[in-house]
């Protein structure tokens, strides 16, 4: 089966060259994104039916001359590759009518198959050469994506630490392989896998891939480039970027520490406990913070990959208990959240396309209303907000759900670290669903409903059919997902059966289609039965009012105590929507205050209000950085015009130290 | 088959629930009049109030879209399937296996999302000031109410409601720690998330105070009538939750007992809470933080507690 996904690389790559011959033609678009379309579906449909098979490899006389590249396709491979496809899929048929409001959207033509021929090769890779060359690849491509618009203010500086951090990820990746690989220097994951690292060796490699892969996927306080670059991009690109590429990183890690790693270590699942709660609640309060959509939503991926990472500790710290159905349970919750996220997250930057589309604007300030202009991108885009906000009958609830069952399994472990890690999880995980609730009726809130704030907002049209058709297809999948449950936790079941050596018990033969972690007295949920019920209710509601009820209805202007403003700018605003969160979390994580200015009385000058908020992490690791960077460079830069002779003379100099050292070693 | 009378109990559990509804609110209602030293309304008055708006015309503002209207029936489902999930006079009824306790919870927060978006749809500054204080209430509340459901779970091992009710009723689960903490955070939680005194007030009009009445304010007629109807349906749910969690007396011993005694716990609630309210005064709106934040950091320290120890 290995075979068919390389094959999809090829015609990507492929296709990517084709990509560059036909840019600057009218049908250049369609021929890209119909390509890339055609081969997404098939990608998709190969790792859907290799799913539960086993795992094929191959050898490829490619890259370095005495190794070869390998590749492979086992299960969790197959998973990754759905995600992949499905992503893309719906991506590169958004993008068919994107672009209308972009100066010269042929200019991502070229790299966008690139890029996912990149996502699928990170997959299939199964030695570290191949994977660090996808890795890059990956990283390249998408840089070259990110810098579309580079004439927009911020978006070269968005590059920038984009390409810093993707260089820094794919550092801390070699030295991990490195580690791994060990004396003999077999690249090969098999070899990994049958070479057991000294715990030393596996802590630093765990810390080394938590970094690598983690700074790819935007775990805090690695994140700091994801909400630059991934707004920065074209829409359907953002899509990709959020909803694929940091699940493509976390394939890395997966693949690193639960299959190459060999047996995990409870204070590995303690780490990555802690990096994924952390992660959770502060992605959720900096998008809280917020007022650019698409920022918004990237800095909600970062909350996203906090709970992925979450799963993934549990998964961990049973694994490390010997508890394989547990680790199953976890890493079961962790990949179906993978999934949930790569859909909604599509979904939802769909919509920011398409609203950036109607009206050219991200700032949801300067927008409202747009329910009334673009009902069906709004149906959509509420859909992907209940998902991502965690609320039944749709997906996002179910992977949350199965999250907190974990966490309830064993309160027993021995060590201490899990014993408080754990516990604490779970409640950053809770107040990172309840936020990630607040922040959506924010993102909804103010731009789709009240009034239209500008004149851009007030004159929006509905955008074309792919973009909407795009957006049902995945709202679609958030219910399918969010009511049968059942059928994605089987498709996972070879997956967690070959990392944790167990797997959940069939749940499409449970009654009712319920899905049932442990056993029906310990907890259960039916995300259809809910379906069906509210359903039920709702329609009994209207029935009994059209029944008995008054039918008449009267419109009048809002009444609003008695008050109302014609005004739009007399609408909350995301600002003001998030000022009581601000005041409450904000005050202690961003340092945020408000600073009021009041004239004093008679004075005809106007009040003012100023907030300011400082992002901690950026102040305390990044800035810091930076200087440091700057300050050796400035000290550096007498070196740069220098005679030849003090040139040769730094050679000999250098020489000779090294020479020294070396004597001295020996 | 054993199916007819099983759907036949949890029809009428869903009925029984939705009737008595609003007689806790007017019982609520008349305990605080009396109180006060005023007659008050007969405790019947919430059932005339809902036909009384049923009767009358819809005024919709003029920029409300469908979501504003489609609004009020999905608070209504929702909050209804939710308490229709929670044993109330017995407990295994057919479909208690479909949603636990956090699923209960979340479909309350599906119900808040729901009126919060509801509030912003006019565009009203009243609208905006609302949702922006509940969702800033619920973002403490509701993980305070997930904390508390997997406290009593890790006791009972199960975070099915009936499951967790069979076991309080039947082990010898005696006083502990965890649970005597997530019933102080679960009262406090259940106080806001019902917008009672102290951190809200359900019969302010008061602009700059009201939070949940911020939110219904461009509601009226049969719209409003839904709402206000969700409303009493969710705080008999929190007393149902509350009763069956920390007093599951009389659930086993079949329906009629089972009836009888949560008609009385209703009764002790309804009281209870009227006292209360009288007696204390409301919260300024960033004092209520603290309050949540009381019980979030109660019931995590149950959990903890469970983690740590057994016996706790």
């Amino acid at each position: 089966m290995i075979a068919l996904p390389l094959g999809c690389i090829v015609l990507l790559m492929t296709l990517a060259l084709v990509g560059a011959v036909v840019a600057r033609t009218a049908s250049g678009g369609r021929i890209v994104y119909g390509g890339s379309l055609a081969i997404s579906l098939a990608l998709l449909l190969i790792a859907l039916l290799s799913i539960g098979g086993g795992s094929s490899t191959v050898t490829l006389p490619l890259g370095l001359p005495w190794i070869g590249a390998r590749f492979q396709l086992d299960p969790l491979a197959a998973f990754f590759l759905v995600v992949v496809g499905l992503g893309s899929a719906g991506a590169s048929y958004y993008a068919l009518g994107y672009g209308r409001h972009e100066p010269e959207p042929q200019r991502v033509l070229p790299f966008y198959p690139a890029f996912l021929a990149g996502l699928t090769l990170v997959v299939v890779a199964a030695d570290a050469f191949s994977f660090l060359f996808a890795w890059e690849l990956m990283s390249l491509a998408s840089w070259a994506l990110v810098m579309s618009h580079d004439r927009e203010p911020g978006n070269a500086n968005a590059g920038f630490v984009y390409i810093v951090m993707a260089s820094f990820s794919g550092l801390a990746l070699l030295l991990c392989f490195g580690l791994l690989a060990g004396a003999t220097g077999d690249f090969s994951f098999a070899a990994m896998q049958a070479a057991h690292p000294s715990p030393g060796i596996a802590a630093l490699a765990l810390v080394l891939a938590l970094i690598g892969a983690g700074s790819k996927a935007g775990v805090v306080p690695l994140h700091a480039w994801l909400p630059l670059a991934h707004p920065a991009a074209p829409s359907h690109v953002s899509a990709l970027m959020s909803g694929v590429m940091t699940k493509v990183a976390v394939y890395g890690f997966i693949r690193i520490v639960f299959d190459l790693l060999g047996a995990p270590t409870w204070w590995g699942g303690v780490i990555v406990l802690a990096v994924g709660g952390i992660t959770a609640v502060l992605g959720v309060l900096y998008a809280l913070m917020e007022h650019d959509l698409k920022r918004l939503l990237a800095y909600h991926t970062v909350e996203n990959i906090g709970i992925i990472f979450i799963g993934l500790g549990l998964a961990l710290a049973f694994g490390a208990n010997l508890l394989p159905a547990a680790a199953a349970l976890a890493l079961t919750a962790a990949l179906f959240h993978v999934f949930n996220h790569s859909v909604f997250k599509s979904l939802l930057f769909f919509g920011s396309g398409a609203v950036l589309t109607a009206t050219g604007e991200r700032d949801m300030d300067h927008l409202g209303g747009l329910i009334h202009r673009m009902p069906k991108t709004a149906f959509a885009f509420l859909i992907g907000c209940i998902a991502i906000s965690a609320l039944p009958p749709l997906n996002g609830f179910v992977s949350e759900w199965l999250t907190f069952q974990a966490i309830l399994l064993h309160p027993d472990l021995p060590q201490w670290g899990l014993k408080l890690a754990i516990p604490a999880d779970g409640a950053l995980l809770a107040l990172s669903a309840a936020l990630a609730a607040a922040c959506f009726v924010k993102a909804f809130g103010v731009t789709f409903l009240g009034r239209a704030r500008t004149r851009v907002a007030a004159d929006a049209r509905e955008v074309d059919g792919y973009s909407t058709n795009a957006m049902f297809v995945f709202a679609a999948l958030c219910l399918l997902a969010g009511i049968f449950p059942g059928a994605v936790i089987d498709l996972l079941a070879p997956v967690t059966q070959a990392l944790t050596g167990a797997h959940m018990p069939k749940q499409l033969d449970v009654a009712w289609l319920s899905i049932v972690p442990v056993e029906t007295a310990r907890s259960s949920y039916n995300g259809l039965l809910v379906l069906v019920f509210v359903t039920i209710s709702a329609s009994l509601g209207v029935l009994a009012i059209h029944r008995f009820a008054s039918h008449a209805l009267r419109r009048a202007p809002a009444w609003d105590c008695g008050f109302p403003d014609p005004r739009p700018q007399t609408q909350y605003t995301a600002g003001s929507f998030a000022q009581p969160i601000r005041r409450v979390y904000g005050a202690v994580v961003f340092r945020a205050h408000d600073t009021v200015t009041m004239p004093p009385p008679g004075a005809t000058a106007p009040a003012s209000i100023e907030k300011h908020i400082a992002d901690p992490i950026w102040d305390a690791l990044y800035a810091p950085i930076a200087a440091a960077v700057w300050w050796m460079s400035q000290a550096l830069n007498h070196l740069q015009f220098l005679t030849i002779r003090r040139y040769l003379g730094f050679v000999f100099a250098a020489l000779v130290i090294l020479l020294l050292a070396l004597a001295l070693w020996q | 088959m054993a199916v007819i009378p099983a759907l036949l109990v949890q029809g009428v559990q869903m009925a029984l629930v939705l009737l008595l509804a609003p007689l806790l609110t007017g019982l609520t209602r008349k305990v605080k009049a009396r109180l006060q030293r005023r007659q008050g309304p007969s405790v019947i008055q919430p059932y005339r109030d809902l036909k009384r708006l049923l009767h009358k015309d819809v005024v919709l503002a003029e920029n409300a879209s469908w979501l504003f209207r489609v609004a009020p029936y999905v608070i209504f489902a929702v909050t209804w399937v939710a308490a229709a999930l929670v044993p109330t006079f017995a407990t295994g009824l057919l479909f208690s296996w479909s949603g636990d306790l956090i699923a209960i919870t979340a479909l309350l927060g599906s119900a808040r999302f729901a009126q919060a978006l509801a509030a912003m749809d006019i565009g009203t500054s009243f609208g905006g000031i609302g949702a922006s204080r509940e969702v800033m209430i619920a973002s403490l509340a509701e993980p305070a109410m997930l904390m508390i459901a997997l406290s009593v779970a890790l006791i009972a091992g199960s975070t099915q409601l009936s499951t967790i009710a069979d076991y309080m009723a039947f082990s010898a689960v005696g006083l502990r720690v965890t649970l005597a903490l997530g019933l102080v955070a679960l009262v406090i939680v259940a106080l806001a998330e019902n917008a009672r005194i102290p951190v809200d007030n359900p019969a302010t009009h008061l602009e700059l105070t009201m939070v949940h009445e911020a939110m219904v304010l461009e509601y009226s007629g049969r719209h409003l009538a839904m709402i206000e109807l969700a409303a009493s349906l969710k705080l008999l749910l929190y007393v149902s939750v509350i009763a069956c969690i920390f007093f599951p007396f009389g659930l086993a011993h079949g329906y009629v007992i089972g009836l009888i005694a949560y008609l009385l716990k209703l009764a002790v609630a309804g009281v209870l809470l009227g006292v209360f309210e009288v007696s204390i005064a409301k919260m300024r709106v960033f004092r209520v933080p603290n309050f949540l934040g009381a019980a979030l950091m109660l019931a995590l320290l149950g959990v903890l507690l469970r983690f740590v120890s057994e016996g706790m």
